[in-house]
């Protein structure tokens, strides 16, 4: 099991924060254009599943597999978006994402008075506590390949 | 355990098949007093709820009929604008029936081609080498299976996130596909399906896939 990246989007789609781990495949194209390739892909999913859903929904959208990997999604009610992309053998993570944003985003940038809460995160303290929290997951097993 | 619907999508994104299995469609009838305690607007032509949930009456719920007077978009079946009736204060107490709204072939299709994309931005968004599209997308309400076959049709089945075994379900609507879309010398390649064989056995798949996935649990 293995952790490849991890995206921070607020409500706006700006790209809050981009962490890497194990990630075998670039997407070919600029960061800033695979951020708005992401979020405008979450966005369409959200509107996909609220209009195809039989009955109405709570959670929504919560995570898609393809052959390759998973990707996760929690969404916050102020619209704040984590996305985790893993390999298959992870199951259901809103547990740990729920962990990143009360314990380190809000603990290390919405306490924090000098972070803009629009713009990218530029703290020290919230990029290592939340490499370090990731690193210390069970699901994040580093491959020697 | 339940199949709510199947698609099939065709090479080009465009949809060529449809069919609704079970859908629960929750429809609510309350009597109001004025002022109405739901804020209503109109949004894509009907009349949905925009704030105020109460008595299983949801946000995002249109607006069916006025004292049983089917609603028809903006006004009802008698010609009245639905928000002048409901603004005057002699037409209460008013008896009013919502409901999740049901999708419209033209939506159908577009979302259809929707899926189309995101099936190939999920791909191209991969950390991983060679990866396919997206193949199964879970919510809280249900589970979207989707296959791609080796010529770019999709088969999408949405069931209850518990339903087990649609792989297998899939697997088995390719083969009613090829062997009673396909084989009838009525059928153009890539055009909606119409034929009644393929129809009765995609339903009789469908009704088995269901005990299967109950037998498995």
């Amino acid at each position: 099991m293995t952790i490849y990246n991890l995206y921070i989007f607020d409500r706006n789609g700006t790209c809050l924060h981009y962490g890497e781990w194990n990630r075998k495949k670039q997407s070919g194209m600029s960061k800033d254009e695979e951020f708005k390739l992401m979020y405008g892909m979450l966005f369409s999913v959200k509107s996909f599943v609220s209009r195809i859903s039989p009955t109405d929904i709570k959670d929504g959208f919560l995570n898609f597999k393809t052959n390759k990997y998973k990707l996760h999604l929690y969404e916050t009610a102020s619209g704040l978006k984590i996305v985790i992309n893993t390999d298959l053998g992870v199951g259901s993570i809103t547990d740990v994402l729920h962990d990143i944003y009360k314990n380190i985003y809000v603990e290390y940038v919405v306490r924090n008075p000098v972070c803009d809460l629009s713009q990218p995160i530029e703290s020290e303290i919230f990029k290592t506590k939340l490499d370090e929290y990731i690193r210390a997951l069970s699901i994040f097993a580093t491959r020697v390949s | 355990m339940t199949i709510f619907s199947v698609y099939i999508i065709n090479k080009a994104g465009g949809l060529i098949y449809q069919y609704d299995h079970s859908t629960p469609r929750p429809e609510v009838e309350k009597t109001f007093s004025f002022p109405l305690e739901l804020t209503l607007k109109v949004f894509d032509e009907k009349i949905v709820v925009a704030f105020g949930e109460r008595d299983g009456i949801k946000v995002g719920h249109t607006l069916l009929s006025v004292n049983g007077i089917p609603a028809e978009g903006k006004n009802l079946q008698d010609g009245r604008d639905i928000l002048e009736v409901l603004s005057a204060d002699e037409n209460f107490p008013i008896n009013i029936k919502f409901g999740r709204p049901k999708l419209t072939t033209n939506e159908r299709i577009m979302l259809a081609s929707m899926f189309h994309s995101l099936f190939a931005i999920g791909s191209q968004l991969s950390p991983e080498q060679r990866s396919s599209g997206i193949e199964t997308l879970e919510t809280d309400t249900f589970k979207l299976h989707c296959m791609q076959t080796m010529t770019g049709l999709k088969f999408i089945v949405i069931a209850d996130p518990r339903q087990a075994a649609v792989d297998v379900l899939l697997k088995k609507l390719y083969e009613v596909y090829a062997d009673f879309a396909l084989k009838n010398p009525f059928y153009s390649l890539d055009m909606p399906i119409r034929c009644d064989l393929f129809d009765t056995n995609l339903q009789s798949s469908i009704e088995q896939a269901e005990r299967l996935g109950i037998s498995n649990v």
